[in-house]
């Protein structure tokens, strides 16, 4: 018998940087693969969802007002935060997915390999994406890329850590703030990531991660009017209809061709881009 | 229904203080500052903790969808559109009296609000750009938002305020006079005030976030009405404490045991801090069960607010659209 009592966690929504159960007060319990019980986890509402989008709306012109460098150093930050926990987060994704402690700690690891690698795109998406075009008269003509603002992320259903971090470091390295549903089964992953970007110097609201039914919250996510994107990646059947509902605003959609295929990286990261074209005089 | 606060008069104004209202039955003539004092001093003391736990329950509340609309619609016609910064200029009272007669210019349903609120040397800009769309024009006057200058400058003030067109004057009651205890001045001004309104309404602002006790607000709300006032005001918005709930609670009962004991109607009007329409319909909510239905209209409940009226507008259109909406589906101020 221990000599502690267990000191059990509910996992909570994270929403403009502070860890909130749901307006609605709802809960619900999360199996590991196997099939018991593995944690209760905050239920989101279409109002907890409104309330991300408002922080995050807020939090993106900190964001982008940021210099590219120290976004690239911020993203570093959540790197180091989930590398002292990789080891939690290796439970985790096990219990998740049902599959070994070792493959589990190599997924982890490359989970947080791409948040490097991510962190080291933030200053080059300009010379990547952007550039200098040659026009007929005495000017300089750039095309800049500029984040498209808030972004909504239905974050792979199976894979979920390396598949969380792709669908929402993407967005972020880019400028854009983000408003993530995780996975419904399999949530926890995603919400420790949430719950470090709170201590890696993010500005609070920037990086939004709701827990709940995908059902109710992805349908609310893509009608609403003040997010300008949408990551399909764990839409599944439902990517069709959900791009419908985003049409309605005119949305950039992204949807999924499977994770890991050649070319997703630069497809991610170009998705929630805009270009801003800028024309200068040559100098007399 | 849990009645923790809702003391009426019977009770709120103990056996002195009942002397001088059942032997009119109207508005008692304050003929000396005893006498003022000695009616003050009758007041029962509000039950803070009562207070603070009834708003908070009467927060609680669910408004469903019907009723929801018609709440927001009510808000919207409710507000004092208002703007009272140094930076005004003719141009931007020009846009907020058009905003303020067409709220949403997409949707004719919307009411106009109740009022446009500015300080007094733009009121004739106001008057101009609103025409005759049925908007009044309020003014605040003596030396907003501080209230510190001599009786004759705020007098000057309130009167340039309606020569120039004003509908609706608010003045500030001058706090520190209140609160070291000479309630013989702070009466005399909101009289002097009074008549140089002549018929344009008086709301007399408090300034509660400034008066620091519940008792004080209850007081000072019935040393306003005593002395003449239409409407009883939380706040001017410019300091960091405005209008709460409980602060709400407790001017509503005594605009609901005035009017029970002298026949005289007083509005309310709660003003700083109110930003979203949940906000706004939980004050519904307070006003509907302390004061009753008869104060869910403009003419005896307002909100003093800016911003307010743009989240009021887009809950309203995400109620018949079904989708959230940008905030800037609507002009900024």
């Amino acid at each position: 018998m221990s000599d502690r009592l267990d000191v059990r966690k509910t996992y909570k929504l994270v929403v403009n940087g502070a860890f909130t159960r749901s307006e609605s007060g709802r809960s619900y319990e999360v199996t590991n693969a196997a099939g018991e019980f593995w944690a209760n986890v905050a239920q989101g509402s279409r109002k907890d969802l409104r309330d991300a989008v408002r922080a995050a709306r807020a939090a993106q012109a900190k964001w982008w007002a940021a210099t590219a460098y120290n976004r690239g150093q911020v993203i570093y930050r959540l790197a180091e935060m989930a590398e002292s926990r990789r080891a939690e987060l290796a439970e985790h994704v096990a219990a998740a997915e049902g599959i070994d402690p070792a493959a589990a700690a190599a997924s982890v690891g490359r989970g947080i390999d791409r948040i490097v690698w991510y962190a080291g795109w933030t200053d080059k998406v300009t010379q990547v994406f952007g550039g200098a075009n040659p026009v007929a008269g005495p000017f300089f003509n750039f095309s800049l890329p500029v984040p498209c603002g808030v972004v909504g992320v239905v974050a792979p259903e199976d894979s979920s850590f390396e598949g969380f971090v792709d669908a929402v470091l993407a967005p972020l390295a880019t400028g854009n703030a983000v408003v993530a549903i995780a996975s419904e089964t399999r949530p926890t992953p995603a919400i420790l990531l949430g719950e470090m970007t709170t201590t890696a110097d993010v500005p609070a609201g920037l990086c939004n991660v709701l827990s709940g039914r995908r059902d109710e919250l992805a349908a609310a996510l893509c009608t609403h009017e003040d997010v300008d994107g949408v990551d399909l990646a764990g839409a599944g059947d439902a990517a069709g209809a959900l791009a419908v509902l985003a049409a309605g605003s005119i949305k950039r959609v992204l949807r999924a061709r499977g994770h890991g295929r050649a070319g997703d990286d630069a497809r991610r990261l170009r998705a929630f881009i805009e270009t801003s074209t800028v024309w200068h005089t040559i100098g007399q | 229904m849990d009645q923790v606060t809702t003391t009426p008069l019977r009770s709120a104004v103990g056996a002195e203080g009942a002397v001088w209202f059942a032997a009119t039955n109207a508005v008692p003539r304050v003929e000396s500052e005893i006498q003022l004092r000695s009616i003050l001093a009758s007041l029962s003391g509000v039950d803070a903790v009562g207070a603070e736990a009834r708003a908070a329950k009467l927060a609680t509340r669910s408004i469903k969808r019907a009723s929801k609309l018609a709440a927001l619609d009510l808000a919207i016609s409710m507000v004092d559109l208002t703007t009272l910064e140094g930076a005004d200029t003719p141009g931007r009272i020009a846009s907020l009296c058009a905003k303020a007669a067409r709220p949403d210019p997409n949707d004719h349903a919307v009411p106009a609000v109740a009022a446009v609120c500015v300080y007094p040397d733009l009121v004739a800009s106001a008057k101009r750009f609103l025409g005759d769309a049925p908007v009044a024009v309020a003014s605040v006057a003596t030396a907003f938002p501080s209230g510190r200058a001599s009786l004759s400058v705020k007098l000057a003030d309130v009167a340039e305020a309606v020569a120039a067109g004003a509908d609706e004057v608010d003045m500030v009651i001058d706090r520190g006079a209140f609160l070291s205890g000479r309630l013989g001045q702070v009466f005399d001004e909101i009289v002097a005030v009074k008549s140089a309104c002549g018929s344009a309404h008086l709301k007399v602002i408090l300034e509660t976030g400034e008066l620091v006790t519940y008792d004080n607000v209850r007081r000072a709300s019935w040393l306003a009405m005593l002395a003449g006032a239409d409407f009883i005001k939380t706040s001017t918005g410019k300091v960091p404490v405005a209008a709460t709930p409980p602060v709400a609670l407790v001017m509503l009962e005594a605009a609901r045991d005035f009017a029970e004991s002298t026949g005289e109607v007083v509005g309310v009007k709660l003003a700083g801090g109110i930003r979203s329409a949940k906000d706004a319909i939980r004050y519904l909510v307070i006003v509907n069960e302390t004061a009753g239905s008869a104060w869910l209209t403009p003419e005896r409940f307002r909100f003093g607010a800016s911003s307010l009226l743009n989240d009021l507008l887009m809950q309203r259109l995400k109620q018949r659209r079904g989708a959230y909406v940008r905030p800037d589906e609507f002009s900024g101020d």
